[in-house]
């Protein structure tokens, strides 16, 4: 009987490492993540606006069906990318995704301050090799680390009344996201 | 064979417990720093790269991007301020104001994250959409068939959630307690 409750206590041990251990690794083995989804739809590097969600069919779960929403799935081992996105009437953000989906930055419209977001993307060893005086004649320039190599940028642009949506769709399709070679040639 | 047996045992227990540890916690969308306001909850720290193996988890299963703590803050709510389930036959009334908010939307989703279909193409509102009364409360009616005034429609789904999301706020970032934050009251009016 007691062995039965050891094997019983040592089996719920182990389960609780399972638990854990199941946890830890789902978002490596999930193939249906925001990432997976927009890897079907949207290019590497340049920006995809998405079709409003209906109830049919939907990009990702959880949408809000009150903005236009683009995204930029990127990859910056070829080097740093530069995203520029005009600023709608209402409310415009730009979030910052890592490949598995975790938020790691956020801008809007008044955070930004100007009629266009405009911002560098690169990873912390890119931004570390950057020349010093680059660093600072472009002082005003919002650089923005990414914490892995790939990963997603969604554009939002709010239409407060259904009948502004294509204003909000106007100002995300404007929206680009470019490696930025020319500017390194000619930095060095 | 008695070894065999007893490892066996303790093999299925562990994978029976733990397998089921954690559907349990990614079906119920377990996180951690839950901000509950009445019946109404947000994880803010779900949208920050601080978010839990929990909530990191839940993103990898269902697929959405989190609203990010800068742009803002999405609450959700299942169930009216009794505790009752939200159910699409009843109506549903909202009523109330809500925090400081640049902008905000009000969305009706499935249980799965996809929008209801309905007669009106109507998934929710947006704070500049609304009728107010006077003193600038609203009242928002969610019901299966067309209403005066606010009406959110729910196609008539049995369940339902409603996502309350604030654009450009410090709620959730400055919140530690929820009390001086006024959220709209849920109640189920009518049932048929």
């Amino acid at each position: 009987m007691i062995r039965w409750l050891l094997l019983l206590f040592g089996g719920a041990l182990l389960g609780g490492i399972v638990h854990l251990a199941t946890v830890i690794i789902m978002p490596r083995t999930a193939t249906q993540d925001a990432y997976s989804r927009l890897a079907r739809i949207a290019p590497v590097n340049t920006v995809t606006a998405l079709p409003a969600p209906t109830p049919e069919n939907a990009a990702m779960p959880f949408m809000d069906p009150a903005f236009a929403s683009a995204v930029c799935r990127y990859d910056l081992s070829q080097g740093p990318l530069k995203l520029t996105v005009p600023v709608s009437l209402a409310y415009t953000s730009v979030s910052f995704y890592t490949r598995y989906g975790v938020a790691y930055y956020a801008i809007n419209d008044r955070a930004a301050g100007r009629r266009v977001i405009e911002l560098d993307l690169m990873t912390i060893e890119q931004h570390n090799l950057m020349p010093e005086d680059e660093d600072v004649t472009a002082a005003d320039r919002l650089i923005v680390e990414s914490p892995t190599l790939t990963g997603l940028i969604a554009i939002r642009a709010l239409a407060p009344e259904p009948g502004l949506m294509p204003v909000a769709q106007t100002a995300i399709a404007a929206a680009q996201c470019k490696q930025q070679e020319e500017s390194k040639a000619s930095g060095k | 064979m008695r070894l065999l047996l007893g490892s066996l045992f303790a093999l299925a227990v562990a994978a029976v417990v733990g397998l089921g540890a954690t559907y349990l916690a990614l079906t119920r969308g377990a996180a951690f720093g839950a901000l509950s306001i009445s019946s109404w909850t947000a994880w803010p720290k779900t949208g920050t790269i601080d978010a839990d193996p929990y909530a990191r988890a839940m993103i990898a299963r269902t697929g959405q991007l989190p609203i990010a703590l800068g742009d803002g803050v999405s609450f959700t709510s299942q169930a009216d301020d009794r505790g009752k389930l939200l159910d699409g036959r009843c109506d549903v009334v909202l009523a109330g104001v809500t925090p400081a908010a640049r902008f905000w939307t009000l969305t009706l989703y499935n249980v799965d994250g996809e929008l209801v279909a309905n007669s009106v193409n109507r998934y929710g509102f947006t704070s500049q959409e609304i009728v107010r009364n006077a003193g600038g409360s609203f009242e928002i009616v969610v019901a299966p068939r067309a209403n005066p005034g606010n009406w959110l429609p729910t196609g008539g789904v049995e369940r339902y959630a409603l996502v309350l999301r604030f654009y450009d706020t410090a709620v959730g970032v400055s919140t530690k307690a929820g009390r001086e934050v006024p959220m709209p009251t849920i109640n189920t009016r009518s049932c048929p």
